[in-house]
């Protein structure tokens, strides 16, 4: 009893990107662990995704053939039934949407401590756990005391497993209790359509928190006209209905990469920056010197965007 | 009659310059407020209240003295009554871990029985994310995680919600009542307290309860993952600045930006 069990992310016929990270960390925790790596799919058409997950390091692919999409009371019993077969010593599920809307339940049900949002995973005796506090503002290092226990990663932090193993295939069967199925997904939509799309833009100026008042939001438009940019946002910006979700850049809005990304007043947090980390040049406007977005960007001015702004737009309007 | 139940926490936000002090930040560098996330579940919480005939909203949050003015703020916009928990083990607890907030709002939900339960997706703090769905395994409530939409059936038992999913697809899910719904922010726009409701805040009560008083003992709160670390992470960035004043550094960087021809005609 010392393997891994890594569960799968997909969604609408597509495995999720994170679903190959979980292999390369499952497969570095199970060396450590002196175990082996076990992957589950769970719904879909999991033998097409038993096929495509068979890369390096995996040892074993379990399928749970039931239903097309993701429903968390599906997924809670059918861990909970290979947790029972395989007594692994570690469960990893991906801290996404969708893994939280499980992995608390498949800890509490079979009583294990969880650990989300991981960013680093070591194993020396006992477990190490790497994960940002505040905001990212300070990263922390959680020990877990028993095992066996549950983990969450963060996406886009371990590398996609490559290469091809030739690990068997287990069809898994769970008699899945129906009369504990309380979800029923009944579609699912896309937002954020409309006039203007992010994605297609060669130059995007981004505006965050930082713009403070839903008037000030003209500055920026003037700046992007200036430009000749087109504008986008950050999250609270959306949330606060002062532009609408098509403009949204981040994890739940658009994954855009311009030539030129300006960020003013955006602190850069994790969901934004993973919406914009592709961008070719990126700049940054803002009051916070230890603000993360300096981290990723290739010029910045640390300064009030009230100052800066109107000069930038003289210069470029004359 | 419905009861919701809004969990909340009161969160530290940390201060652009602050020191560390081993696994822990000084009080001098944390400024305290309402988690972001809990403020809308307590907005959709009110708003139920609003448009129901007989809806009551309690909220409970799990805190030493200090959070009594955060509670105290969900009462002034419309939350009906307040319980706090916290003792002198809760107190000595490090880092409350997943299970042990469940255990705690466990035994609440028990003596409550509310209908729907609502909190935030995740706390600005620690951002473990996972209390709510927890919470509704334990307690046998449906749930649902990162709600945006919320459409009510009560009659029904039905809550019709979205979750937002990545990319910008909503998944659109009905859950069966009693659940638990944790909500992402953007569902709504919280509301600021009025004068009035302040002022009506100040008779409402708020229940302080110990884990004796929920029936827990010390085991129940007894945490299996320690906080071993804490440090500043290291910066990855090789940002060129633009120094000077407002004009020079934005004469700066507008060369850089002609350099790679914006404005050109």
């Amino acid at each position: 009893m010392s393997d891994v069990l890594a569960v799968v992310d997909h969604r609408r016929g597509q495995l999720r990107d994170i679903s190959f990270e979980l292999i390369s960390a499952g497969a570095d925790l199970a060396a450590d662990l002196g175990g082996s790596l076990h992957v589950a799919v769970i719904s879909g058409d999991v033998e097409k995704f038993a096929t495509e997950l068979d890369r390096e390091g995996v040892d074993t692919v379990y399928t749970v053939a039931h239903g097309e999409e993701f429903n968390h009371d599906v997924y809670v019993q059918a861990i909970e039934a290979l947790f029972d077969e395989l007594a692994p010593t570690a469960i990893l599920m991906p801290n996404s949407v969708n893994g939280l809307d499980y992995a608390p339940a498949v800890a509490n049900r079979l009583s294990l401590p969880l650990v989300t949002d991981a960013i680093g995973i070591s194993y020396n005796e006992t477990l190490s756990v790497a994960r940002e506090m505040y905001g990212s503002k300070v990263e922390t290092t959680v020990d877990v005391a028993t095992e066996p226990f549950a983990v969450t990663i963060r996406g886009a932090e371990w590398p996609q497993a490559k290469g091809n193993g030739s690990a068997p295939v287990e069809p898994f069967e769970v008699s899945i209790d129906e009369s504990a199925v309380r979800s029923t997904v009944t579609g699912f939509e896309e937002v954020g359509g409309g006039d203007v799309d992010i994605t297609d833009a060669d130059i995007l100026v981004s505006v965050g928190r930082g713009i403070e008042d839903e008037e000030n939001i003209e500055l920026i438009e003037e700046l992007a006209a200036a430009l000749g940019a087109t504008l986008s946002s950050s999250r609270p910006i959306v949330d606060n209905g002062w532009l609408p979700k098509n403009r949204q850049v981040g994890q739940s809005g658009k994954v855009v990469t311009p030539d030129i990304y300006l960020a003013v007043g955006i602190s850069g947090a994790v969901q934004h920056v993973a919406g914009m980390k592709g961008s070719d040049t990126i700049i940054a406007i803002n009051t916070d010197p230890n603000a993360p977005i300096f981290d990723i960007a290739d010029y910045g001015i640390v300064g009030d965007l009230f100052d800066v702004v109107p000069v930038l737009i003289d210069e470029f309007s004359s | 009659m419905m009861k919701v139940l809004v969990t909340v926490k009161e969160v530290a936000e940390v201060e652009e310059d602050f020191v560390l002090d081993g696994t822990r930040i000084d009080d001098r560098f944390l400024e305290y407020d309402l988690n972001e996330w809990d403020d809308y579940a307590i907005e959709t919480a009110v708003q139920l209240a609003e448009a129901g005939d007989d809806v009551e909203v309690v909220s409970a949050t799990i805190g030493p003295e200090r959070c009594e003015e955060t509670i105290r703020m969900a009462l002034a916009k419309g939350v009906d009554r307040g319980i706090r928990v916290w003792d002198d083990t809760l107190a000595s607890v490090d880092l409350l871990d997943v299970n042990a907030k469940t255990e705690i709002f466990n035994a609440i939900i028990a003596e409550e029985e509310p209908d729907l339960i609502l909190t935030g997706v995740q706390a600005h703090d620690d951002s473990f994310g996972a209390t709510g769905v927890s919470v509704a395994d334990a307690a046998g409530y449906e749930w649902a995680a990162v709600v945006n939409a919320l459409d009510l059936d009560a009659d029904a038992g039905v809550a019709h919600v979205r979750r937002e999913l990545e990319g910008g697809v909503e998944e659109l899910t009905d859950v069966e009542l009693p659940a638990v719904l944790t909500i992402q922010t953007g569902i709504n726009e919280p509301r600021y307290a009025s004068l009035r409701g302040i002022r009506m805040a100040q008779r409402k009560e708020i229940a302080q309860q110990t884990l004796d008083d929920l029936g827990l003992d010390e085991g129940a709160v007894e945490s299996q993952i320690t906080l071993t670390d804490m440090y500043e992470p290291e910066s990855e960035s090789d940002v060129e600045l633009f120094e000077g004043d407002a004009d020079a550094a934005a004469a700066s960087l507008a060369s850089v930006l002609r350099e790679k021809g914006v404005g050109a005609q």
